[in-house]
This record gives structure tokens, C-alpha cells and sequence, in this order.
């Protein structure tokens, strides 16, 4: 069996960045396992521009913003399997994976990086009823087919979900010569980002209908139309609401899961707000020396926040191998809560020890609903310490509020942080 | 010209033609479908009734208990999941006890072994999610799940392997009888034969009017399902069944033989035999009335949703028997629940048949097993790393929610009446039968299935062949 200090699972953006920053940090030895046959993961897909305006301050393309990381994890001269699938993590971080050349073969870990990603929601899960014949995608996959393959899913195209996948690829369907009939969102709000609704839709004229959602799916082998309906505050459709679309394509946009298959498998626990690990201030989860960053944590709308997650991630793990080889005390295992209300749906992370935090800890949060003019405020206990007006917050839009580790030495006795949302 | 032309390639068909594969005959099966196991025996509840359900002295009581006998054995000899899990008749209203106790003494007179019926206590412990309204129930230890497309696939593939011919996308259109057999006329040309056997699952009454002046009627009777992730796949152990009423045998909860969980189906009389959609009302009853006998079923867990079609015929009897009016022609019609049981009983009945008129002598050298697509997860490491040396392909995981392997799949193609689209792939090997439902291996199955089959490219590859081809056109090949 091999050891290294870290394995990281997954070799997108979250596992670039986590392993490059590690290995920064002093890690002496790092593998990334990858299961495609090219680092990068996803954003390889992703050849519209947009990304790395926070990180790099320029518009890059999705395999130009990966390259800029797989460039620093070649310098950096750090190990990677592709084709390479983990089966297996034990909770004492053995990880066993299998390629086409080595078998199965088992590595032993120091510590583990969890970057997996996400998937897609399919058409089963949101159980829409009809008929099942050819043409129905989720938007990953007929993403996946025009931009690495070439091919065209279909001519007719009507989205369901106003997810950000589901609006680029309004966009490119557009582009590569589709007709993108209609857009429809179940909620009264887009699930994707503000930028996305103008430059894929408006600026195309493609319809965003809200509050509609599919009723029925027809075609016995390739779609040949769908019928949308209008729904009332609970989601359900409203009779007399439906209108039927003649398509060859259903693109399924409506929401992203964390794959955290292997993490169950080690008995991480996990949030059932986001589906991904609960963790701590080191993004540590719930199994000592396992930490976790990227879609796998929480979904994002920006890779930029990605990589700056996975390189705390990355951090984090070389300073916990370190403090295990010089078999130092724990820091004081103190822990306080993070606390979401108010509108807050979520907070990363959910707990954390002042001791062990750096001296700015973001957290990263989303709220439930579309809100204007709201103050996002900050209780440590009972005492407020941050209120701030934003002009407009959604679901789809991640926002963070940043704490400082002087600020809360100041508090002793500190039990919870509380986020929440206020009218004034 | 054939001695034997089996209409359907479903369960029926497919027995019908491995146990006729015994006997020396030319026989050969025609199926509207790409594949085998493409209507009625692909979705349903893939249960192994114990027998208790159906009316005593009825066929379909004598064919379902002896198929649950074969089961086991077949299943070993042709390499596909069965597991005897056992059933429970669940009854959660006091007043209704004696449909219990009649279920009982119908299927002891049916000869189901072992079946007793149990108190709530005893109940709870072997299913403790069990509603707790529920009172008593009947448990029938012989009930089982099935694979239903691994059953239907492997009889069909060893009948190939006893030199059954297979014709699909082949649709009978009519059929005129003959002073010596029948011509059968379909949309790849006309077949002469001896002998048909009418498996045509829904369809079979259309099948037999061609040939017959007394008319029957099949229905489609449509059934709602809901499929649930592996996480959920424990929630029961046996499958649980409410105590039946006049539309069927209500909602059942089941896990799968793959660890999955089914709740369904509903039960819907409809005209069209090609109206396999699923329809709100269905998906939400299936759903709500699942809790009558299992609570919190995690709806969240929910990865696909589908519906089955039976073939119900008024009578709610098997017809397996020479239709009078047409010497020559059998029908196996009427195949409704618990057909799928009855499968290999049904074939051996029609085959039976057939020796009895036709005077069939058994063959020397039929070859009574057959080896399912290999399933690397059943072999050691040690085996498992053997077998990557040799060939790589088993290295490399396509479907990564089942963890299917590329040299699974290759298998799967390339075996007799191999895989040729995304769903025969799926039934042969469970790519894309998992929680992302195929988003993430289907534009690689694609690859391969282009790769591998003799003449197929990208525009080839369908969901389930005819006009279901996934891409249409190469980008901005419209602009």
C-alpha cells in the first residue's frame, strides 16, 4: 500500500486548488485521484466565458480558468491518477480505487480532501409524470454533448429550471442553431445568477416564465411536446393554467445535488439543507483529518469561491497533519455554533473554535427567498456585531459575511454566532 | 419455412422458446421491439408471488405456484437475481381480518407452503416501519423479487444458444391460414410457419382476431410506479403488499433485488397498448397510498418514476391453449400478474403443447445453462484485479452510481442478442439505472455503443430503438 500525507477526491476545481494550496502549505506528498481522463472536471465542459473575475480579474473560459490550476499542479509537481475511480474511503482513510492499469489498489491517507462535485437533479427525481421516450436531458449532459462532442440533443428546445447550467445552455442551444422556446421556473425567482437571466435570455429573447412547471411530457420514442402550467404558492399546477409546447428536447436545469456517496460511506454527517458534509471552521467534517470543499460542501454559483474554499481546505489539512506529527494538544475543544434564522437557510461552516480559526473566517451562506433593502446581521450571542443593507438577495446568489479572529477573542464565553436577515 | 413462429419476446415468448428450444425444431421469434423484454415484462413489480392471490382450480393459481417452484432453480441455471424474501399481505383495519384468513385457506388450497398469518407484534419485528395501523398479516415466506429484465433476458438468450432465431423490429401486421401452416405478414416481409404461439402481452388479442372468429379483448391496465435510491432501499426487507381489493392487488412496497425500493402500481383501464405514461394522479396516488402499509417511505429518495401496462383480459384467467377455430395456433394470452412468476411454468405448458401435436423429439444437446453478464462485484479483489489484467476494461467504471464497468457493458453488447441501445444496455447491466438516472454515463454509453456495434454511429445510438435516437445533427449544421 502507498502512503501520502493527503489524498484529494476529485481533480476539478475544488481538488486542484485544495491540492495545490496543501502542497504550498508544506505537504510533502499529495495525490488527486480523478475518474475522467482529464483534470479540470466540469469547467472542461463550461467553454462559455465568465469565470475568474474575482481570482485572476479577467474573463476566462471554464478549461482556460482549470488550466491556470492544472498549470500550478504540474509546477507544483503534485501526483494524479486519471480514469481513476474511488470506490471506497475508510473511516481510518485508507482509499481504495481502480483504473485500467492498476486494478483495484488501496492508498493509505494522513488526511482526506473531499472534492467529488455534484450532479445533476434527473427527470425521475422531480417525478414529472409523461410518457419517457428519447430527449429528455439534464442540461450537464446535453452541455456535455454540444461542447465536448459536437453533437446536437435536439431542435426544439423548451428548459424546464432556471438553473445556471439550464440558462448557458438556452444560450448555446441558440448559438448552435436550436430554437429555445420557453424557459420555466417553478419558483417565483430564478434559481440561477442575475447575469445569467440578462446575457442568456433577455439578450436572446427567450421567454423566463415563473411560478410554471412541466405537467406532462408527450412522445412515445423522442419528445414531440410538453404542456406547462402555472402553480399556486405550494408548487402545485393550476387548472386551466396549462399551455402545450410543441419540442424535440427537454432540458432539465432544476438544481445541482452533492455527490456524497463515498462521504456516507466514511460516516461523515451531513446537512440535509445542503446534502454535503456539516463542517468546521477548517471545513473539517465530522470525521477528524477529513475535510471538504467545492459542490461537494455546498453548491456554488462561482467557481472563484470554489477555489478560494478548497484552498482553506488545503490549508487546514497540512496544518491537522502537522499538529498529528508533532502529537500536539488539541487546541481547546471549543465550539461554537453557527447559527441560520431569519431567512438563512444555511450557513458553511456550522460550528466554530476561535482558537483554531484563521484571523478571517468566511462563511458562506443562502437565503430562502428573494429579498430587498434586508440587513444581513451578525449576533454573537445576544450582541450584535455586524448589520449591513444589501439592496437585493435570492436563492440563487450566495452571499458571505467574513469574521475576524480578534473580534471574537474579545468574547470568552462566546456560544453562538447567529446570521440572519432584518428588516432595519 | 418454420416449424414454430413465437409472436412476443416478452417473458412468455422467451420461455415459450427455451423450453420449445429442447426439442428438435426450427423456431423463431419475431418482436415488434429493438430488444427483448420491451413492453409489459420490462415494468412491473418484479415480484415472485407465493400463489395465495388467485382463484383456486384457476391456471393461473396452478401456474404461479409451480413457477415460484422453478424459480430458484432456473434462476441458478441461468445466472439471474432472484431472492426469496418473502411477502406480507398487510391488513390495518380490524374489520377487514377475514379477507386475511380467506387469503390463507385460498392459498393453502393453491399449495403455497408455510403460510401463516401473524400477529402485530411478530409483524413489527421482522418490518419495523410497518404502519402502525397495521393489526395482522399474512406471510407467505416462498414470495420473492426477481430481476424481470434478467429473467426475461437470460431464458431468451439460451433459447438463442439452443438455435432460437430472433427477429426484431418486426411487427406482425396479419396472418392468413394456410393449407399447410400460416403466412405471417409483417413489415420486414412475409413468414411461413407450422405452428404460432401467441405472446404478444397486450397485443395478444389483436394476434388472435387475425386468426380467429371468436374475439377476445385484452385491456391495457396501466400501473404506476415509483423507483427510490439504494439509501432507501432497506426501509422494508419483504415485500409488502395491502390486502387486495377488485382492481388489483393495491399498492405494493418492495425492495428490489438490486437494493433499490418500488412502491406501486396503481391500476388504470385504458385503450392505448402503447400508453405507458406515467400521470400525476397515478405518481401521487402510488405515493400516498404506499403509506396505508409502510410509514416514512422517504419520497425524497424518489429517482424515477414509471408505468407498466398489463395484459388484462376480461376473464382474468391465462389463455394457453390451441385456439379452436385455427388448429395450429396457440395463445398465451392474458398474461397479466403474476405472469411474470408463471413465466417458466407458462413455457413449459406451451411447450407441452406443441410435443403433444406436433410429436417434437428432444434434442441431444441443449444446452440447459447460460452465463449472465459478469458482475465484477462479485469476485474478490484478488479475482477482480485478475480479471482488469486481462482485460482493462473492467477497470474502468462508465455508470459510476451502479459502478458499472466498460467491459460489463462491452459484454453486454456483444453477447448473443446483445444490447443495441441506452436502455438494452441498462437492462443487461444497470448503467444508468441509478440516482443520476443516466446524465452522467449515457454520452459515454453512447460512445461506446457507436464504437462497438458493426455499423452504428452516433445518429445509430437510441434510448430504445425505432425513432428514439438521443443527438439529431452536429452543431450549427442548421446555420
Amino acid at each position: 500500500m502507498k502512503y501520502y500525507d493527503i489524498v484529494v477526491i476529485g481533480g476539478g476545481p475544488a481538488g486542484l486548488a485544495a491540492a495545490a494550496s496543501a502542497k504550498r502549505s508544506g505537504a510533502d506528498s499529495i495525490l488527486i485521484l480523478e475518474r475522467d481522463k482529464e483534470l479540470g472536471g466540469i469547467l472542461n465542459q463550461c467553454i462559455h466565458n465568465g469565470f475568474g473575475l474575482h481570482t485572476f480579474k479577467e474573463e476566462l473560459t471554464g478549461p482556460e480558468y482549470a488550466g491556470r490550476f492544472i498549470e500550478q499542479v504540474k509546477e507544483l509537481e503534485i501526483e494524479y491518477l486519471l480514469n481513476t475511480m474511488v470506490m471506497d474511503i475508510s473511516p481510518n482513510k485508507v482509499v481504495t480505487a481502480m483504473n485500467r492499469t492498476e486494478g483495484m489498489f488501496e492508498v493509505q491517507a494522513k488526511a482526506v480532501i473531499l472534492a467529488m462535485g455534484c450532479r445533476e437533479r434527473s427527470r425521475g427525481a422531480l417525478n414529472i409524470p409523461g410518457y419517457r421516450p428519447a430527449g429528455i436531458f439534464s442540461a450537464g449532459t446535453a452541455q456535455r454533448l454540444v461542447n465536448m462532442e459536437g453533437y446536437m440533443p435536439g431542435r426544439e428546445v423548451v428548459i424546464l429550471g432556471s438553473g445556471d447550467i439550464g440558462l448557458i445552455m438556452a444560450r448555446r442551444m441558440t448559438l448552435e442553431g436550436a430554437k429555445v422556446k420557453v424557459v420555466a421556473e417553478l419558483m417565483p425567482y430564478s434559481g440561477g445568477l442575475k447575469r445569467n437571466i440578462v446575457q442568456c435570455l433577455d439578450d436572446f429573447g427567450i421567454p423566463l416564465k415563473l411560478s410554471h412547471t412541466v405537467i406532462d411530457i408527450e412522445g412515445k420514442e423522442r419528445v414531440e411536446g410538453i404542456t406547462l402550467a402555472q402553480v399556486d404558492g405550494k408548487g402545485k399546477p393550476i387548472p386551466g393554467t396549462e399551455e402545450h409546447y410543441t419540442c424535440d428536447t427537454l432540458l432539465l436545469s432544476c438544481g445541482l445535488i452533492p455527490e456524497n456517496e463515498l462521504s456516507r460511506g466514511i460516516g461523515v454527517e451531513m446537512s440535509p439543507v445542503t446534502s454535503g458534509p456539516l463542517v468546521n471552521e477548517s471545513l473539517e467534517t465530522s470525521v477528524e483529518g477529513v475535510f471538504a470543499c467545492g459542490n461537494v460542501l455546498h453548491v456554488h454559483d462561482l467557481v472563484d469561491f470554489v477555489s478560494e474554499e478548497a484552498s482553506a481546505a488545503g490549508k487546514n489539512a497540512v496544518k491537522y497533519i502537522k499538529q498529528l506529527e508533532a502529537g500536539a494538544d488539541e487546541a481547546p475543544a471549543k465550539e461554537v455554533k453557527i447559527v441560520p434564522v431569519d431567512g438563512v437557510r444555511y450557513t458553511v461552516p456550522v460550528t466554530l473554535n476561535p482558537e483554531k480559526m484563521d484571523d478571517t473566517l468566511t462563511v458562506r451562506f443562502r437565503v430562502g427567498g428573494v429579498y430587498q433593502n434586508r440587513y444581513v446581521a451578525v449576533y454573537l450571542d445576544d450582541e450584535r456585531i455586524y448589520h449591513k443593507k444589501r439592496q437585493i438577495m435570492a436563492p440563487g446568489e450566495m452571499e458571505q459575511v467574513k469574521l475576524e479572529k480578534e473580534k471574537l477573542a474579545k468574547y470568552p464565553d462566546l456560544k453562538t454566532i447567529t446570521i440572519k436577515l432584518e428588516e432595519e | 419455412m418454420y416449424d414454430i413462429v413465437i409472436i412476443g419476446a416478452g417473458v412468455s415468448g422467451s420461455a415459450a422458446a427455451r423450453e420449445l428450444s429442447r426439442y428438435e425444431a426450427s423456431i423463431c421469434v419475431l418482436e415488434k421491439g429493438e430488444d427483448v423484454c420491451s413492453g409489459t415484462s420490462k415494468a412491473n413489480s418484479a415480484i415472485v408471488h407465493a400463489g395465495f392471490d388467485a382463484a383456486n382450480g384457476s391456471l393461473m393459481a396452478k401456474l404461479n405456484v409451480l413457477g415460484n417452484q422453478m424459480m430458484e432453480q432456473l434462476s441458478k441455471d441461468l445466472d439471474f437475481p432472484f431472492v426469496r424474501n418473502g411477502s406480507l399481505v398487510v391488513c390495518t383495519d380490524e374489520s377487514t381480518r377475514a379477507g386475511l384468513n380467506d387469503l390463507y385457506e385460498r392459498g393453502v388450497k393453491n399449495g403455497v407452503p408455510d403460510l401463516r398469518i401473524i400477529e402485530r407484534d411478530e409483524l413489527v419485528e421482522m418490518e419495523p416501519n410497518i404502519s402502525d395501523e397495521a393489526v395482522a398479516a399474512l406471510y407467505a415466506p416462498t414470495g420473492g423479487i426477481v430481476c424481470p429484465f434478467n429473467l426475461n433476458i437470460a431464458m431468451a438468450e439460451n433459447a438463442y444458444d439452443n438455435g432460437v432465431e430472433f427477429r426484431f423490429n418486426t411487427k406482425v401486421n396479419g396472418i392468413r391460414k394456410e393449407a399447410e401452416g400460416f403466412t405471417i405478414f409483417t413489415n420486414n416481409g412475409e413468414v411461413r410457419t407450422r405452428y404460432i404461439v401467441n405472446a404478444a402481452g397486450v397485443c395478444a388479442d389483436l394476434i388472435h382476431n387475425m386468426v380467429s372468429e371468436n374475439k377476445i379483448t385484452i385491456t391495457p391496465r396501466r400501473g404506476d410506479y415509483c423507483l427510490l435510491d439504494k439509501t432507501a432501499g432497506t426501509h422494508v426487507s419483504h415485500t409488502v403488499f395491502a390486502l387486495p381489493t377488485k382492481m388489483g392487488k393495491g399498492i405494493l412496497v418492495s425492495p428490489t433485488v438490486h437494493g433499490n425500493l418500488l412502491i406501486g402500481p396503481t391500476a388504470v383501464d385504458i385503450e392505448d397498448k402503447e400508453g405507458t405514461n406515467t400521470t400525476r394522479e397515478g405518481l401521487d396516488e402510488a405515493i400516498s397510498k404506499s403509506a396505508i402499509t409502510v410509514k416514512n417511505i422517504p419520497m425524497r429518495q424518489v429517482i424515477t418514476s414509471f408505468a407498466g401496462l398489463r395484459a388484462h383480459e376480461a376473464g382474468h384467467e391465462f389463455i394457453i391453449e390451441e385456439v379452436k377455430d385455427a388448429p395450429g395456433f396457440i395463445d398465451c394470452a392474458g398474461i397479466e400478474s403474476p405472469g411474470l412468476t408463471a413465466s417458466p411454468a407458462i413455457g413449459v405448458m406451451v411447450a407441452d403443447i406443441l410435443q403433444e401435436k406436433m410429436g417434437l423429439v428432444k434434442k441431444e444437446n441443449f444446452i440447459s445453462t447460460r452465463k449472465g453478464v459478469l458482475n465484477p462485484e462479485d469476485l474478490s479483489l484478488e479475482e477482480r484485479n485478475e480479471l482488469i489484467k486481462k482485460n482493462p476494461a473492467y477497470g474502468n467504471i462508465i455508470c459510476r452510481c451502479e459502478m458499472i464497468t466498460e467491459g460489463e457493458i462491452l459484454d453486454a453488447i456483444h453477447r448473443p442478442l446483445g444490447a443495441r441501445s441506452l436502455d438494452g444496455v441498462k437492462r443487461r447491466t444497470r448503467a444508468g439505472m441509478g440516482r443520476c438516472q443516466a446524465g452522467f454515463c449515457s454520452p459515454r454509453t453512447m460512445e461506446i455503443l457507436a464504437r462497438e456495434v458493426p455499423g452504428f454511429t452516433m445518429y445509430d445510438v437510441t434510448k430504445s430503438g425505432g425513432g428514439s435516437a438521443i443527438v439529431v445533427g452536429t452543431n450549427k449544421d442548421r446555420i
